[in-house]
């Protein structure tokens, strides 16, 4: 009965922001992945290469953490619904 | 002036500077101006309290003894912040919507409110966090004996470390008892607190940023001949052991959410859940600044500082031996803010979770009862609370001198983390899983703790202080496969990995195992299903019996906890939402659930729970509830029964419109063809009456005789006006039910008689046939009225009966308590498609002989009504038959 009203297809900014919901799931995956590559590099790196490295890697997560969460509304419990504030964002 | 008086000064005014932002926070949010307390920032900032002295001192020994490897006590958190989206805003909203006061309540409150959970969870985590406040009162006094060691001047020698450690937990006993349970507030939130370890959050990140940018700028040149001498250094070959790396990233991640002062700033002082969208990149960015200088600090300390400093100290002896006392002073402030933010908030939400877990039931209990006892509950709160810090602190401090200071800072840290770690498989399971349960989680914790306790704990005072050399050697009672640091024969891995590796997975494993083999209560099932599927419904679950519960009882008991203008105010809002006046409501389900929230907020709701239910008598899960337990979509089914049961009473409504609808058309028509019926009736005698009226004005030389006749036919025809008059007149009368019954006694034969007289009585062509003896009758009601009925009937059966020889027979029986005459005549009777309507008003059947207005049975039926009884056409009696009915207490046998 549940599945019989929600839309197949979704209305643009709602289609975003559900595939925003992915990508901030997935984040954390993809960090625990970068940070764990050194690990490929052990005995051959330099501290310092590695060190810029790591650090590159969590300027780049904070940003993309900064970019998905824009588009995230923490009360939108429900997919379907549309929230009007979405319509403002870009 | 020595170094160390300045320094002893600069500190002093630090304390009072922090004591008057608390205060004044304080002040702003409870005078409702405080805006800027509740900004995303604020939240961003406090969370900071992660970074313990533990960071600002440890990372750089730690990085100094072991690389890069420091980097991920700070990835895993990170980590975590950036997946916010799938679990802390899931613990945020269920700490919102269950009024959660700390980790231990998360826990006992997802198994079913279960204080035996609560009391576990609150002792690991005072264990666990005891050797951390330890490290911190360690830090802040090995860094004064820095400055003191490097004074010139130092006259006084080295200042009494023991002494030290204790004015400084004194002082933040004191801090945390002032500013930390200065309100029972409803949420626990703690303004002041929050805003003063933001303030030192902005302290501790610029005295780190301030010293590394001296190493790099000031006693290196510049980032490029700074990586030049990290390649140069000791730590220069990037080498980490993977288990190590893996291992402490997960650890730290998992302290990170189950640490009880992180809960505290992350849960219970969240104020708003759309900070944690700011937090998510911002805190991970505070992270990687406080971790920036890290290895740079170290490297060039190793370099340039002698060899057996101890590393742990290089934020602080490198500004020192390079000559600059400010800088030192403010790395100096950086690591007392460190020290002292971590110490204030363990403090208060161990306390809390002390006083509500442990003091509390303990207090409940001695006192036996809540709705009997004498004094006010939240002083005794506010006591035990108070109690708990200074307790915990002391604890701390006892800690600090048992031990003597001796270990590394990094490796209490990760010991103590390991630890808390504990938690994370049964908050995991808790807000993920529905099947977890109870007795899962208490066994999970059981294992898990024991074996953090055996594995790593205990062995970490060393051989012979706790565990003898020989468990070290040769394992417990002498089974080499229970060796401390080799469980089950896992040879030469890390301590710290080991031992997280076989607490973890045995606590996970034994939670789910006992979770699948044991079977939940219902207010177990009914918190899982609120906690799991929070975002679909953030009601509150276990809904109170009413009734027993005594509504003045719970307002005594509220006062007591909430103080009397809040219960007061909350008790009368409840009467008026229930619509009745005063202070006390009726004690519904609905009511007492949101009492129980608000108390939970002030004691927990292990506590709150059983304080209501002392008074209230027991919980139940009503049927509504166990829908929500048993399927996921009981709110789609409770809205639909909803809109059934609403649609259901509409189509009765509206059925119910229709019939009044019809009727109403039916009584409109009628009323139509009475009134066309009456001028009808009236128009015939009045056309006869004008017509002769004029023949007799107009006509010239009539006879006598014709004038006569003309004359009469006028009367007769007056007369019948008038009898239609009279009998409208009655009818109306009847109907509007304006006329009085005289109430008589008499036999039924002397009505029947009159009644027989009054109509000609029975004659040659119309015989009446009576059973006399049956009519000794005597009877109490209108008598004329009555008689009037008769000859109506009487006068019906000469009219209109068309047999040879017309007779009439009255019959007399009583039956079913009724008194029942019959008027059968022997004529053709009554068509079937007329019986329905002679009793309507100008009914006539067919072309009689005999003119009628056909009001008489109308008439007839509105009296016998009127006595309480009846008149209706009996079908099937060989003839015209009429019965007439009346109640037989009206009737009496004749004596």
């Amino acid at each position: 009965m549940n599945d019989d009203q929600r839309p197949v297809f979704l209305e643009r900014h709602t289609y975003r922001r559900r595939r925003m919901k992915d990508a901030a799931t997935l984040l954390p995956l993809l960090g625990a992945a970068l940070i764990s590559i050194p690990l490929l590099w052990l005995g051959e790196a330099r501290t310092a290469n590695v060190m810029l490295y790591l650090f590159g890697v969590w300027v780049l997560l904070a940003v993309l953490s900064a970019l998905i969460s824009r588009h995230l509304h923490t009360d939108d419990a429900s997919d379907a619904e549309k929230d009007p504030q979405d319509v403002s964002d870009p | 002036m020595t170094i160390l008086n300045v320094l002893i000064l600069v500190c002093l005014s630090y304390v009072v500077f922090l004591f008057a932002v608390a205060f004044a926070a304080d002040r702003a949010a409870r005078m409702g101006r405080g805006a800027w307390l509740r900004s995303p920032v604020v939240y961003t900032l406090s969370l900071s309290i992660y970074c313990t002295a533990w960071t600002f001192y440890g990372a750089v020994g730690f990085a100094a003894r072991s690389g890069l490897e420091y980097l991920t006590i700070y990835l895993g958190p990170s980590l975590v912040m950036i997946g916010w989206w799938w679990m802390l805003r899931k613990m945020v909203r269920i700490g919102r919507s269950q009024r959660i006061t700390s980790i231990a309540d998360m826990i006992s409150s997802r198994f079913g409110k279960s204080n035996l959970l609560a009391v576990f969870v609150t002792v690991i985590a005072v264990i666990g966090t005891t050797p951390y406040i330890a490290l911190q009162l360690q830090s802040v006094t090995l860094s004064i004996n820095a400055f003191a060691q490097a004074d010139p001047a130092g006259g006084g020698g080295m200042p009494n470390t023991q002494s030290t450690a204790f004015v400084i937990a004194m002082g933040l006993a004191l801090f945390t008892i002032v500013f930390g349970t200065r309100n029972l507030d409803v949420n626990e939130r703690h303004h002041g607190v929050v805003i003063a370890i933001a303030v030192e959050a902005v302290v501790k990140l610029f005295a780190l940023l301030a010293v590394g940018v001296f190493v790099v700028w000031g006693l290196s040149d510049g980032i490029g001949s700074t990586l030049d001498r990290i390649d140069a250094s000791s730590i220069a070959t990037w080498d980490v052991s993977g288990s190590r790396w893996v291992g402490l990233t997960m650890l730290s991640a998992a302290a990170f959410l189950c640490l009880p002062r992180m809960f505290q700033v992350m849960v219970v002082e969240n104020q708003d859940e759309r900070h944690l969208r700011t937090a998510s990149w911002a805190f991970p960015v505070y992270l990687m600044l406080i971790s920036l200088f890290v290895v740079p600090i170290a490297a060039i300390g190793l370099e340039l500082l002698p060899s057996n400093s101890n590393p742990d100290l290089f934020v602080l002896t490198l500004p020192l031996t390079a000559g600059q006392d400010e800088l030192a002073i403010l790395s100096f402030l950086g690591g007392f803010s460190s020290a002292t933010s971590m110490v204030i908030v363990a403090a208060i939400a161990l306390s809390t979770m002390v006083s509500n877990h442990i003091v509390m039931p303990v207090w409940l209990r001695l006192t036996g009862g809540t709705a009997v006892v004498s004094g006010d509950v939240r002083t005794v709160v506010l006591r035990a609370r108070r109690l708990s810090i200074a307790a915990i602190v002391f604890l701390g401090y006892l800690y600090f001198r048992v031990s003597g200071g001796g270990a590394a800072l990094a490796e209490i840290g990760l010991i103590s983390f390991a630890g808390v770690a504990q938690f994370l498989p049964v908050l995991l399971g808790g807000l993920f899983w529905r099947g977890a349960t109870r007795v899962g989680a208490v066994t999970g914790l059981s294992v898990g703790s024991l074996l953090w306790l055996y594995c790593l704990f205990l062995p970490s005072f060393g051989p012979g202080v706790i565990l003898p050399q020989y468990v070290f050697d040769q394992g417990l009672f002498g089974l080499s496969w229970l060796r401390p640091y080799a469980l089950f024969g896992a040879q030469g891995m890390d301590k710290v990995v080991h031992a997280v590796m076989w607490s973890m997975s045995l606590n996970a494993l034994s939670f789910i195992v006992m979770s699948l083999a044991s079977f939940p209560k219902p207010v177990e099932r009914l918190q899982g299903a609120q906690f799991v599927n929070v975002f679909e419904h953030s009601r509150t679950g276990g809904t109170w019996t009413g009734g027993l519960a005594q509504s003045e009882d719970l307002l005594v008991m509220s006062q007591r906890i909430l103080g009397a203008p809040q219960a007061q105010a909350l008790f009368s809002k409840a009467a008026r939402a229930q619509g009745l006046g005063g202070f006390l409501p009726e004690p519904s389900p609905d009511f007492l659930q949101t009492l129980e929230r608000e108390l939970s907020g002030s004691v927990g709701a292990a506590t709150a729970h059983a304080m209501i239910s002392q008074i209230a008598g027991g919980t139940a899960v009503s049927v509504k509830d166990l829908l929500a337990v048993a399927d996921e979509t009981a709110q789609i089914m409770e809205y639909s029964s909803r809109l059934e049961a609403k649609s259901a009473e509409q189509a009765r409504t509206a059925r119910q419109l229709r019939e009044v609808n019809e009727k109403l058309t039916q009584i409109s028509v009628q009323k139509d063809a009475f009134l066309s019926q009456v001028s009808h009736e009236l128009r015939t005698p009045m056309t006869s009456i004008r017509a002769f009226s004029e023949i007799l004005r107009d006509a010239k030389g009539l006879t006598s005789e014709d004038k006569a006749k003309y004359s009469s036919i006028i009367h007769d025809e007056a007369l019948r006006l008038t009898r239609l008059l009279d009998d409208l007149l009655d009818l109306s009368v009847l109907e509007s039910g304006q006329i009085a019954m005289n109430s008589q006694t008499g036999l039924l034969s002397e009505t029947l008689d009159r009644a027989v007289a009054a109509t000609g009585g029975a004659t040659e062509g119309f015989a009446i046939l009576r059973a006399p003896e049956d009519e000794q009758i005597l009877l109490t009601t209108d008598l004329d009225r009555l008689s009037q009925v008769f000859i109506n009937l009487i006068a019906n059966a000469r009219k209109y009966c068309d047999a040879e020889a017309p007779e009439l027979r009255i019959r007399t029986k009583r039956e079913n308590g009724m008194l029942i005459v019959d008027f059968v005549d022997n004529g053709l009777g009554i068509p079937i498609d007329h019986q329905s309507l002679i009793f309507e008003k100008f009914a006539r059947v067919g072309e009689t002989k005999a003119g009628g207005a056909g009001l008489g049975l109308a008439i007839c039926r509105e009296i016998m009504t009127r006595l309480g009884g009846g008149v209706s056409y009996i079908p099937g009696q060989g003839g015209a038959a009429f019965r007439v009915t009346l109640p037989d207490v009206q009737a009496l046998a004749a004596q």
